[in-house]
């Protein structure tokens, strides 16, 4: 049902507010540059306030940048109204227009676009079957559910077949059950239809879940953009590290190297790690090791001393001392081998691969 | 830096809105014109002649006379005591509202009607039952109390008609504020062991001084811009505003008049600004927020009783004295004949016109109302959703008529458009017309349509619009098919309160209306000056028919076919 496919490029893009506070200018968003490719689908993903949404507003159009330009399809749009732009945005808050029942809120933007009645019709019907809302075109928006509501405001999105989608935390008035729901089948019709879709949440499973490329983003600047795997496994900064999943860092200096592989000394132990060709040798750097990643054992690679030791179920959840740093373990189905108490001392165990060089 | 791009892309974004740009152009030239032009004429006007160069011969010249100084004086003194009062007892039953526990529907329904008669009221009601029920042939003094000279004209006349009349809009604006008061804090400090006294002077006190301080301003702004009361009840205790009227339609003096206009504009202005910028500020960043839950009610028979029997009797008395204007029509002879007849209603449509000046007060108003609600919503529209440059211009402007007592908007008419546009004959054609009676209208009761459809769309979220627009929709689009439906309440009680306002406003049009046009209220005010209260009573009660009617009306179309009924039935 797509038309065609637009891409997004950010180029050097920053917007600056005013403090009202203060009354002092700041970035909320610091030269982004981004290039989406047509057709796949995008995660924002940052902490609050990190600028996500004045990103995805900048795109729409409702938020003018300070600096840089936007391209959608190849066109500059920096000074198109956002009625004239061909995106499409599903609002936090849904966003329907109360007054209308459901078929007048998807038939609105196609309204605009004069098109004749039985077009619209066919499309509606469509639309709000694909989203499995079809006999309710009579209802009130109030007469809704929030995951109906919310499907409503992704098929007056969709019906419109825009070169982009935007969707702006989409699912975070859902309970955790309809929201992977819901997050299942945005993506299969994004999908299907084959339209670009940026996406802000900042619900990491979510972000993991949907996306062909992640952006990671902190105070108005981009962190990283990868792949969910690579900004996983390969995270550019602690704050990477730090905001997906859990991470535990060690300092330590890289005192041999061999082409890719090298030795890092932490807190007097040597830990040969690998991906260090670019790093120089004899230069701090840290050690990114997840709590899943490693296990604890009689033998192993750093030596320490355990300090919390909880079961929990399907796991076993262990704080242990390396010399002066914390190191969090989960070790899963630690009864196949051996469970230790508070005050043990014991080795951090782990793969070479499995430890990431900052 | 690539500096403020953004500002230069809105720009671009807003030329690319012809309909946008068009409105907000027009919407400038109307304010600059029919509000900022007259008051700015007024000014030139009384500092500067033709042959005199710049002068303040004529400030000079007003301030000798004794008449003047004396009306400031008067004129402080009773703003000075009508907001003191009122604020008072809009306390006391703001406060009897909110915190005391009345169980019976007849004090609800008192309340309620005490707060809307100010409304639907022609402003001279209550001078002229005032004058019928106290004064020489008074039914109080003269048959109960057995006093036949007394005088209810002078300061006490219009300080108490005012004070009666203005005290609605403190209560209105204090029940909100004691409303907003966290609960929790007065029952802290109960808990700790103060007194109800101590609770209320300790906590409730400093927590809405600024809100009295802000209802004050109001009410004494209201009551220096009155004219109509003192007019009716002042005797020959001149205010400011009497004072500038006789000044040009007794005098013919316009240059003094324009003059005198500038000084009462200086007064009431600077007290606009006070309010304005310091004191509602000040209460807004006092009360934050929400009340957390509802409050425990005083139940305490020793507090109850006598502040509801002290609010009913105030209420009851109220209500007395607008029953009694119909009853003034009614009676044969006020004061000595007290047989029913139908003799003044008679007389009103055979001997004085009346159904021409229904007509014309009717027609004008009914003109005026769709203008002013459109504009109204139109303003609040550009002020809270949208941004632009001008944009604190547009609110600032239409708000400061706020500020601008009638009399003065109608000598900076007259002096404004008489010869055209800076005297040049542009627009001198609606001089004398319809076209200014409807613009005078619209101008009187913008701020009031501004206001609340402003505080109506701050309800509404923002990303609704947005989505429309998004969507594909115009901004006009946007409007016309989102904003305007979801306002419809706050549309239509704008639509009544423009109406209703137009055809009890007095001050500024009985300086502007020619003998073309016949208007009730200045009918009124003409009977009532020549004693003739049988005929200023009919005119009055047939008013007030009119506009309780109206609002009646309105609040059955809203139940019936209001938008918060479709959305809040399922709710
Ligand atoms: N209109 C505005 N005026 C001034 N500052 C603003 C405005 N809108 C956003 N900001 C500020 O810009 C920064 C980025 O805001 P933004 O809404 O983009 O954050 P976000 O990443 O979407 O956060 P969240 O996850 O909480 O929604 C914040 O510090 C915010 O306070
Ligand atoms: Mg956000």
């Amino acid at each position: 049902m797509a038309k065609e496919k637009k891409g997004v490029i950010l180029e050097h893009i920053s917007k600056i507010y005013q403090d009202p506070k203060t009354g002092k200018d700041f970035y909320a968003v610091k030269d982004t540059s981004l290039e989406i490719t047509p057709g796949s689908f995008v995660t924002l993903l940052g902490p609050s306030g990190c600028g996500k949404t004045t990103t995805l507003r900048m795109i729409a159009g409702f938020e003018s940048p300070d600096e840089g330009e936007i391209y959608l399809g190849g066109e500059p749009i920096n000074a198109l109204t956002p009625n004239k732009r061909d995106t499409a945005m599903v609002f936090q808050s849904y966003a329907l227009l109360p007054h209308y029942n459901i078929f007048d809120n998807v038939a609105y933007g196609l309204k605009l676009r004069k098109m004749d009645k039985a077009t619209i019709k066919e499309k509606v019907t469509r639309i709000l079957k694909l989203v499995g809302l079809e006999g309710m075109e009579s209802r009130m928006t109030n007469q809704l559910s929030g995951g109906q509501q919310q499907r409503v405001a992704l098929a007056r999105a969709l019906v419109l077949e825009p070169g982009v989608l935007l969707f702006d935390e989409p699912l975070s008035n859902l309970d955790a059950k309809l929201r992977v729901t819901m997050r299942t089948e945005i993506r299969r019709i994004q999908q299907e239809a084959g339209i670009t879709a940026i996406y802000v949440t900042h619900d990491q499973s979510e972000a993991m879940a949907l996306s062909d490329q992640i952006i990671i983003m902190e105070k108005g600047v981009v962190a990283q953009i990868g792949s969910p795997q690579e900004i996983y496994y390969h995270p550019a900064s602690e704050f990477v590290a730090d905001f997906i999943g859990e991470a535990n860092f060690l300092k330590g200096n890289l005192s041999a190297k061999d082409g890719n592989g090298g030795i890092v000394t932490v807190e007097g132990h040597k830990v040969p790690v690998v991906g260090v060709s670019e790093l120089p040798e004899g230069k701090e750097c840290t050690l990114v090791l997840r709590p899943e990643s490693a296990v604890l054992a009689d033998s192993g690679v750093l030596p320490c001393k355990v300090i919390v030791s909880c079961f929990m179920g399907s796991y076993q959840n262990y704080h242990v001392m390396v010399g002066d740093t914390l190191v969090k373990i989960t070790d899963y189905n630690p009864r196949n081998k051996k469970i230790y108490a508070v005050g043990d001392t014991a080795w951090v165990a782990f793969e070479k691969e499995n430890i990431h060089v900052l | 830096m690539a500096t403020r791009q953004s500002a230069a892309l809105d720009r671009k974004k807003l030329l690319a809105d012809p309909i946008m740009v068009t409105t907000i152009v027009v919407l400038i030239t109307f304010l600059t014109l029919f509000i900022l032009y007259p008051l700015a004429v007024l000014l030139v006007d009384s500092v500067y002649g033709k042959e005199t160069g710049l002068t303040m011969d004529i400030f000079k010249r007003i301030f000798a006379m004794k008449s003047f100084r004396t009306a400031i004086t008067n004129t402080l003194k009773v703003g000075f005591a009508v907001g003191i009062f009122s604020t008072i007892l809009g306390l006391l039953f703001a406060y009897v509202e909110v915190y005391v526990k009345v169980h019976s529907k007849f004090m609800g329904g008192l309340f309620q009607v005490v707060s809307m008669l100010p409304v639907v009221s022609p402003p001279f009601v209550l001078s002229l039952s005032m004058i019928m029920l106290f004064g020489k042939a008074g039914i109080i003094t003269r048959y109960l109390l057995k006093i036949y000279d007394n005088s209810v004209y002078g300061f006490w006349g219009i300080t108490i008609v005012q004070t009666l009349t203005f005290f609605p809009v403190c209560y209105m604006m204090l029940k909100g504020l004691l409303k907003n008061i966290d609960p929790s804090l007065e029952e802290a400090a109960r808990d700790m062991g103060a007194s109800r006294f101590r609770v209320f002077a300790d906590v409730t006190w400093p927590l809405i001084l600024p809100g009295l301080g802000n209802a004050f301003l109001v009410t004494f702004i209201e009551s220096i811009a009155d004219f109509a009361n003192p007019m009716i009840i002042g005797g020959s205790y001149d205010t400011l505003a009497t004072t500038i009227y006789l000044q040009i339609t007794g005098a013919y003096d316009k240059e003094g008049a324009a003059a005198m206009a500038v000084v009462l504009l200086a007064i009431t202005l600077a007290m606009y600004l006070v309010q304005k910028y310091i004191l509602e500020a000040k209460t807004a960043a006092t009360l934050t927020g929400k009340a957390s839950r509802a409050r425990m009610l005083i139940e305490d028979k020793s507090v109850t009783v006598p502040l509801t029997i002290v609010c009913s009797l105030i209420a009851l008395f109220v209500i007395m004295m607008y029953i009694c204007v119909p009853f003034g029509a009614l009676f044969n002879t006020w004061g000595y004949d007290f047989s029913l007849t139908t003799k003044w209603f008679v007389r009103v449509f055979e001997k004085y016109k009346g159904f021409k000046a229904f007509r014309d007060s009717f027609l004008l108003s009914l003109a005026s109302a769709p203008i002013t609600a459109l504009l109204s919503m139109i303003i609040s529209y550009l002020v809270v959703k949208r941004k632009f440059k001008a944009k604190g211009f547009i609110e600032f402007v239409s708000m400061l008529a706020m500020a601008v007592p009638g009399t003065v908007l109608g000598i900076g008419y007259i002096r404004g458009f008489v010869n055209g546009v800076f005297g040049t004959g542009f627009l001198s054609g609606i001089y004398g017309s319809a076209a200014i009676l409807i613009i005078v209208f619209v101008v009187r009761s913008l701020p009031t349509g501004t206001r609340s459809g402003i505080s109506a769309l701050r309800q509404i979220d923002k990303s609704i619009e947005e989505s429309a627009y998004d969507m594909g929709a115009d901004s006009f689009r946007v409007f016309m098919t989102v904003t305007l439906p979801l306002i419809k309440d706050s549309f239509l009680s704008g639509l009544v309160t423009a109406f209703v306002r137009s055809i009890t406003a007095i001050s500024a049009i009985i300086l502007l209306v020619t003998p073309q046009f016949l208007l009730i209220t200045v009918q009124i005010n003409e009977f009532a000056e020549k004693g003739s209260y049988g005929i200023a009573c009919a005119f009055a009660t047939i008013l007030i028919v009119i506009t309780y009617g109206s609002v009646l009306l309105m609040n059955l179309f809203i139940k019936y076919f209001g938008t918060s009924r479709k959305l809040k039935e399922v709710d």
